[in-house]
């Protein structure tokens, strides 16, 4: 609740590389949780899930549903490693499909 | 209403059940209970400290059911998938999965008793139906437990994408996996009504 509502704008320098594929963590590189589509959980339970959980508004929460349902994942949630693990922890107790990661984009 | 959960005034949600669909919820809750079990190494303990500090697995279940409802934390689709960071990622998750398993498994059993507890609670009529009230909290462990069975359900009949959904619509009578499918359409509708109730 009263989280961070956005993955934060990134003012980080990248690297010359950009094709960085490696997932050995950085440091000051936030993380971030994605939920992936599943065809069994419905629509609006996830909608539940993501204004319950997160304390997104109906817009919002609504907003990402559709992007897990039409573009496949979305970005629920982004911080440190350790809340984002808390946060994908939440998302498989209510049986939803989420993974987490650096935001390397 | 059939198959229909409805707001009570007040707050909670109420569904008529005859008694056999009384008697298929608590069928697949008890079958969700008896495979989510304690998992690998969560044993019930007599010592309170060693199970609070009791390690969970750091494999993924070898169950497809189960590999589902508690799926690894790392990786994924659109996870980099050469073999090094493949590595990398399953040690990731299972480090998570030895501190987290147990909790998981634990908090869905406790959905999944919820379910049978306040099945078993009914006090039927003479023709074996009742209708099922539930509190706030109660409809919110009923919705996560409903979601479980529909996960355990549409794994078992290879619900992969949305087409498999559309499929299993058009099943001929004749199919083995028709009554399966049936119950996992009416647990969903099931479901979304509920959901319903907790957003109005």
């Amino acid at each position: 609740m009263g989280r961070v509502t956005a993955p934060a704008p990134l003012e980080i320098e990248k690297p010359e590389t950009t094709e960085d594929l490696s997932v050995v963590p950085e440091p000051d590189v936030p993380w971030i949780t994605l939920v992936h589509n599943d065809p069994v959980n419905l629509m609006s339970y996830v909608t539940y899930v993501f204004q319950t959980y997160f304390g997104y508004s109906k817009d919002k929460a609504t907003k990402l549903m559709l992007d897990v349902h039409n573009k496949g994942r979305a970005v629920v949630s982004s911080g440190t490693r350790e809340e984002m693990e808390r946060d994908v922890q939440a998302m498989h107790g209510y049986g939803l499909w989420a993974t987490l990661q650096q935001d390397r984009k | 209403m059939p198959g229909h959960f409805e707001p009570i005034p007040g707050g909670g949600a109420a569904v008529a059940l005859d008694d056999v669909e009384i008697s298929i919820i608590r069928s697949l809750a008890v079958q969700l209970l008896e495979l989510i079990g304690p998992g690998p190494g969560g044993e019930e303990s007599d010592d309170p400290l060693a199970e609070l500090f009791a390690e969970g697995p750091s494999e993924p279940p070898a169950d497809a059911v189960l590999r589902r409802l508690l799926p690894d934390a790392y990786g994924g689709p659109g996870a980099p998938d050469d073999l090094a960071s493949q590595a990398e990622l399953g040690a990731y998750s299972s480090e998570f999965r030895r501190f987290t398993e147990n909790d998981l498994r634990a908090g869905k059993r406790t959905d999944a008793l919820a379910v049978i507890r306040s099945l078993d609670a009914l006090s039927p009529a003479g023709d074996g139906g009742a209708v099922l009230k539930l509190s706030q909290d109660e409809s919110v462990q009923w919705m996560r437990a409903l979601n479980d069975l529909r996960l355990a359900i549409g794994t078992r009949l290879d619900i992969v994408d949305e087409e498999d959904t559309d499929l299993l619509y058009r099943l001929p009578d004749e199919d083995p996996r028709k009554p399966m499918v049936m119950a996992y359409l009416w647990l969903g509708g099931l479901q979304e009504t509920l959901v319903e109730t907790l957003m109005a």
